[in-house]
């Protein structure tokens, strides 16, 4: 009955008001679920915000967190975002330090991944990279064979790839 | 026409067709209680000793009406000792509207005197809160409070308001209450579908909870098992939606459930769950339980669906509106050899030995239920005399037996009492307590003496605390850590003090000469009733076991 755990990712049309996120995320935390990674953001519609949650279930448990989530009141919709119908992107920004011989090879590989060099020291420089969770890991793989002092993720944003779920209401 | 703010919480109440409110003034909340003062004519106030007592008494009152209990309090301390009797109704889904009022906006989050964020507190056990502290967002959020707390499965709503909302001014005009939220639509494959399992089975069950009385569907519970001829199993918060009567009953079901109920369970090959949520102290091991039957839920909550248990059919609506499709579906049948079998079960209740200088607590039920019209509600505390009462209990008709199901709050009883009392004045209200459970919030004795409410009071004395003292025996080689407190409390004199009356029985004798005192009095009376630490709730199925290894005797 029970399936092994695996990535989840839903996306949630909120209330844009004070304490939603709060609502939310406590919501996941009291039934015991662990967040990867949370983007909030604003929607095209004034009055909504859309969350996207990445995080760890069973097939049971995310059906119970959907529920469970669908049941406040300031939610409107959530729904899953499947690998198959919806797009997903990150942003990764990254502090490598970089001698002036390294960085040729490093810039070979920022090049490779469609990255962007947005800042240059004489001993680092900082990489921006924007793509898919998968390709973010790639780079990351790559990269670490360089000295990297410092990264940060956004988290996944997603939308699918028809909005036929886009409002319940 | 331009009112305060707290006039329109005032004129929302009666919006609302709210009489009746229970609370405790505080700094922050003057406001409010002043305009109470000028609508005392059409708002009633009960005052309690604390306001833990008031949210219960708020509650008690929501669950013998069925109408939204309105509890008010002022903030910091005030809000902060709401929050058991919230969750208490959280737990059990009753409708309640919690208004606390908070420091003025202007020091809100500087850690000014009596200043919490209760929203904060509040938002794990509440179905939505609001805190408001702009004079226009008033009235919307409190009709708001209203309208969530009644739609789908019902649920507390708390309103937090600062101080200077409650005096600005604002343009109002009276209104109905807001639409409920609209029921969930049946779905009509689903019924067809879960008619069609329960016309085919063989050995079906009902398992029934509070969903059952929250959707006002007693009526048509009792037809479809008459009609199916199912035997029923109910949870603690079912208590009364089937008469004691009624062969088909077959009692409570789990850890302290009937014999019968869980054998039931056991061997069933269809059981129908309406309005019930698979708690842990109903399917104890959700592996085994049932583990023979096809299983049918019908809740109002999406959520609860596969939560807890498994379930092969299911349909989300509410428990009335469900039945009232289906039953002309459901043909009407007889499981002769089914039935027999359960009813043979039922028969093999415990007996109790009788004894003229020894009371048990199946006695005293046996002897309660006797004495009173079937109209009596009973409210309860937590613990052993809670499992008495709703197992010994002659109970005849829904919502005439309160109680703390989900959270088991021991000192629920005696507000909840006399909100139940505050609700039916016409009806006897009995709270059953235990010495350990009453001595927690025994303080709202000083409410029922001076609303001079005739609540009799009937402690379970075993001078231990006895739900745990009984695990301890059983499970912890009988050291009996911090079970026995020696207390000292005389509660006959101690009724006196707090100006109400006091009685001592220590048989079955004694106990029926007070009580017929006691059905005389015009003000509340508490019955000390001396019984042996020793004395078990039984069956007891220990936690996460099944029926196979329950504990008769």
């Amino acid at each position: 009955m029970y399936k092994p755990l695996r990535k989840e990712i839903v996306s949630v049309l909120v209330l844009n008001q004070a304490n939603v996120l709060t609502r939310v995320v406590s919501n996941f935390g009291r039934r015991g679920f662990n967040i990867d990674s949370l983007t909030v953001s604003a929607t095209n519609d004034p009055d909504l915000s859309r969350i996207t949650i990445v995080f760890n279930a069973t097939e049971q448990s995310m059906q119970q967190i959907i529920t469970q989530t669908e049941k406040l009141e300031v939610v409107k919709s959530i729904f899953i975002l499947n690998r198959e119908n919806s797009l997903y992107r990150e942003l990764l920004l990254l502090k490598v330090n970089a001698t002036e011989k390294e960085r040729t090879s490093i810039k070979e590989i920022v090049d490779i991944y469609r990255g962007k060099i947005v800042d240059l020291s004489r001993e680092s420089m900082i990489i921006e990279l924007t793509g898919t969770p998968e390709k973010i890991d790639g780079f990351m793989e790559v990269i670490s064979a360089h000295d990297v002092v410092e990264v940060c993720r956004t988290g996944i944003t997603g939308i699918e790839s028809n909005a036929r779920n886009a409002k319940k209401n | 026409m331009k009112l305060t703010g707290s006039q329109v919480v005032a004129e929302v109440l009666l919006d609302h067709g709210v009489d009746t409110v229970f609370g405790y003034p505080g700094g922050t909340a003057l406001n409010i209680y002043d305009e109470l003062y000028k609508y005392s004519d059409r708002i009633r106030h009960i005052l309690t000793a604390h306001e833990q007592g008031a949210a219960h008494a708020a509650d008690g009152y929501a669950r013998a009406t069925g109408k939204t209990g309105v509890v008010l309090s002022t903030s910091g301390p005030g809000a902060t000792n709401l929050v058991t009797g919230i969750a208490t109704a959280c737990m059990d889904s009753i409708p309640l509207v919690a208004i606390t009022a908070n420091v003025p906006d202007s020091l809100i989050g500087r850690d000014a005197f009596q200043e919490i964020y209760i929203t904060g507190i509040t938002l794990p056990i509440t179905k939505h809160n609001y805190f408001v502290n702009k004079i226009e967002d008033l009235e919307p959020a409190l009709r708001d409070a209203f309208r969530v707390a009644n739609s789908g499965r019902k649920g507390p709503v708390l309103v937090d308001i600062t101080k200077d909302v409650t005096s600005a001014m604002v343009e109002f005009t009276n209104k109905p209450p807001l639409e409920l939220k609209p029921l969930p639509k049946v779905d009509k494959d689903d019924i067809a579908d879960i008619v069609r399992i329960i016309n085919n089975a063989e050995k079906p069950v009902a398992y029934i909870g509070g969903g059952c009385i929250a959707s006002l569907a007693c009526r048509e519970v009792n037809e479809l098992i008459e009609k199916a001829d199912i035997p029923v199993v109910h949870t603690l918060m079912a208590t009364g939606v089937l008469s004691c009567d009624n062969e088909l009953n077959l009692g409570l079901v789990g850890m302290h459930g009937s014999v019968a109920s869980n054998r039931a369970i056991d061997q069933a090959d269809v059981i129908i769950a309406l309005g019930s949520r698979f708690s842990d102290r109903v399917a104890q091991n959700p592996q085994k339980w049932a583990r023979k039957a096809r299983i049918l839920q019908v809740d109002i909550d999406n959520s609860e669906i596969n939560k807890n248990v498994m379930v092969e059919k299911n349909c989300v609506g509410d428990i009335k509106d469900f039945l009232i499709k289906a039953l002309p579906y459901i043909d009407k049948a007889k499981h002769y050899e089914w039935h027999d079998k359960v009813v043979a079960w039922k028969s093999k209740e415990r007996v109790v030995k009788a004894s003229p200088d020894y009371m048990h607590p199946k006695e005293i039920m046996n002897k309660l239920s006797d004495m009173v019209d079937d109209e009596t509600i009973f409210v309860t505390d937590v613990g052993q005399h809670q499992m008495w009462a709703a197992q010994y209990l002659k109970h005849k008709k829904p919502m005439k037996f309160i109680t703390s199901g989900g959270l088991g709050t021991m000192g629920f009883g005696y507000g909840a009492a006399i909100g139940a009392k505050m609700g039916h004045p016409e009806n006897r209200v009995i709270h059953i307590t235990g010495d350990a459970s009453f001595h927690m919030n025994l303080n709202e004795a000083c409410t029922a003496v001076s609303n001079n409410l005739p609540i009799i009071t009937i402690i379970i004395n075993n001078r231990v605390l006895g739900m745990v003292y009984q695990w301890q025996t059983a499970f912890y080689g009988e050291r009996y850590s911090n079970t026995c407190p020696e207390r000292k409390t005389d509660f006959v004199k101690l009724a006196d003090a707090f100006g109400a009356k006091g009685y001592r029985a220590s048989t079955i004798n004694e106990f029926e000469a007070v009580m017929k005192e006691a059905l005389k009095s015009e003000g509340p009376v508490w019955i000390d009733c001396v019984i042996d630490r020793e004395e078990r709730v039984l069956p007891f199925i220990p936690g996460g076991k099944t029926v196979e290894e329950i504990i008769v005797d």
